[in-house]
């Protein structure tokens, strides 16, 4: 193993602090959000004391080195993914806006009475409410893959719900309670053959997956930046190019216009035309550093390092006696959801963070999932490559005495 | 009968004693194993307070110009501090507990199982008390 995790760590220096006096913090929230390193609030820092001006408009010079700045992290979004176009690389401010942007702007243009959308019964809220709203909408039915107790879709019910009535396909790459890696390339050449538009939701899938989107040949992918160390309120939305120029705009205002008089508009070319108003321009420009910070890295040997940290954690925590995973398919990024016989997780989230442990507690934004358990909630620790071998030892102990306290 | 704010004196001054953090939660933990659960034909959704992390049931008669409370909760250290509340709250005019003031759960450093959150149901079970007070106090005057 070549990755170095003292090495990674120490540009987190968030990470080294007491959170509570003389109990150090060990972050395992890490699929809400993963923490930031130092590369990318200096860069937020040094764009916002030093080069400060509205992008896209301005001719003075901070404006203008704004702009290069914003651009140039579109490029490199497009590398990052391996985009046909820069112009398919739209920044939105998180995985929610991107895929709304989508149900509203494509759904306006393909969904009609009768028409079936389709989602998985592990997606987050953000990747149901939106197609279901458009569902009401138009007059459409949103179907639903379900997985099987592995946690793990079950792709002959998948085939038998396509239809030429299908319309849009809806899947998350990786699960944010069950983790499970979804076999998105088999969903979107299936959801092709019958001639539907595929959404990858990557939220998690983009700081731990091989994200090609030409390889996928997804139709969009979304993603936020601060699940993959960029700052919160960025996020994209990967569009083919063709597909994007049909759509319609999903919100108006300034700069995705070309002309406006009040009889009619016309709109801004791609991407222009998906980014009205001002911007996050800065904390996009953070968005860049983030992304750099990971290619120095390498994907492949953070996931690599997270891999060995999650094979760990489940032998070790697999000793605890009366611990139930949720989420046990072989393809699965480092998340651990569980729960302990006669424990609630809201009392071992308050006091796991009494002992300095940050997890998620509750329905972790996926009701059905806690309904296919019949769970009223679940604790999920999810690792990052920050994390080590050491914080997941005092997890282990940690939790070996909070279950002594509800015996 | 105690007053609310002597109720909720004591209630400060037991957990004073307790320097450590695990020990006042340890002490929760035991005030909500005591508490009697209620009788579950008012377990249901009329009386669920529903938070995202842990649910409560509130169940409330009012007799003799006193409400009576009973409370539970899935999670056992907000069953402690719905004991804790009951022990405040219970068996008080609607008038009692429409003056008082809480100010408990802020001296013994639980104001975070206070905060206006999704984390929990306990601050939408201080406001729903408050409302049966309110409801009680106009079925006396009306």
């Amino acid at each position: 193993m070549s990755f170095d995790v003292q090495e990674f760590r120490s540009h987190f220096p968030i990470l080294d602090q007491e959170i509570y006096p003389k109990k150090n913090l060990v972050y395992f929230d890490n699929a809400a959000t993963t923490q930031k390193p130092k590369c990318v609030s200096e860069t937020v820092e040094h764009y916002m004391m030093k080069v400060n001006g509205n992008i896209h408009r301005g001719t003075h010079r901070m404006a203008s080195e704004a702009t290069v700045a914003y651009e140039a992290v579109r490029d490199q979004v497009c590398s990052f993914i391996n985009a046909a176009s820069r112009e398919e690389i739209i920044f939105t401010k998180g995985t929610t806006e991107s895929i709304n942007l989508v149900a509203s702007s494509l759904g306006e243009m393909c969904i009609h009475s009768g028409d079936e959308i389709i989602v998985s019964e592990m997606e987050h809220h953000a990747n149901i409410v939106p197609w279901q709203m458009l569902c009401q909408r138009k007059g459409a039915t949103l179907k639903v893959i379900p997985f099987n107790d592995k946690g793990e879709l079950m792709l002959e019910v998948y085939e038998s719900l396509l239809s030429d009535k299908t319309k849009i396909v809806s899947v998350n790459h990786a699960s944010n309670a069950l983790g499970t890696i979804n076999p998105i390339e088999y969903i979107i050449e299936k959801a092709h053959e019958r001639g539907a538009y595929v959404l990858i939701d990557g939220a998690q899938g983009i700081a731990h997956c091989d994200v090609d989107v030409q390889k996928l040949d997804c139709d969009f992918y979304a993603f936020s930046g601060h699940k993959i160390y960029g700052p919160t309120g960025t996020g994209v939305l990967y569009g083919k190019k063709n597909i994007l120029e049909q759509m319609p705009p999903f919100m108006t205002g300034g700069e995705m216009i070309e002309t406006v008089t009040f009889k009619e508009t016309t709109f801004n070319v791609l991407p222009y035309k998906f980014e009205p108003g001002t911007p996050n321009y800065t904390d996009i420009i953070g968005l860049g550093a983030a992304i750099g910070f990971v290619e120095t890295y390498g994907k492949a040997n953070m996931v690599a390092w997270e891999e060995e940290l999650y094979r760990y954690a489940i032998s070790k925590l697999s000793q605890i006696e009366g611990i139930r995973f949720f989420g046990e398919s072989e393809n699965k990024v480092g998340i651990i959801s569980f729960a302990i016989d006669g424990v609630h997780h809201f009392d071992l989230g308050t006091l796991l963070d009494q002992l300095g442990f940050a997890v998620r507690t509750g329905r972790l934004c996926v009701d059905p999932i806690m309904d296919h358990f019949e769970m009223q909630g679940m604790t999920r620790a999810a690792l990052s490559p920050y994390n080590t071998k050491e914080e997941i030892d005092a997890f282990y102990n940690a939790l070996l005495r909070l279950q002594q306290m509800f015996v | 009968m105690k007053t609310i704010n002597e109720v909720q004196d004591e209630i400060i001054e037991e957990f004073s004693m307790f320097d450590d953090w695990m020990d006042k939660y340890a002490n929760l933990i035991e005030m909500g194993n005591e508490l009697n659960d209620i009788d579950p034909k008012y377990k249901v959704d009329n009386f669920l307070i529903k938070g995202c992390q842990s649910r409560v049931w509130l169940y409330p008669t009012f007799e003799d110009g006193k409400i009576h409370f009973e409370g539970e909760s899935d999670a056992i250290i907000v069953k402690g501090l719905v004991s804790l509340l009951l022990k405040v709250y219970e068996d008080r005019t609607p008038k009692e507990i429409l003056e008082s003031e809480l100010y408990f759960i802020d001296d013994i450093g639980l104001t975070q199982h206070l905060s206006p959150t999704r984390s929990n149901g306990l601050l939408s079970m201080v406001k729903q008390m408050r409302l049966y007070a309110i409801a009680y106090d106009r079925k006396i005057n009306s």
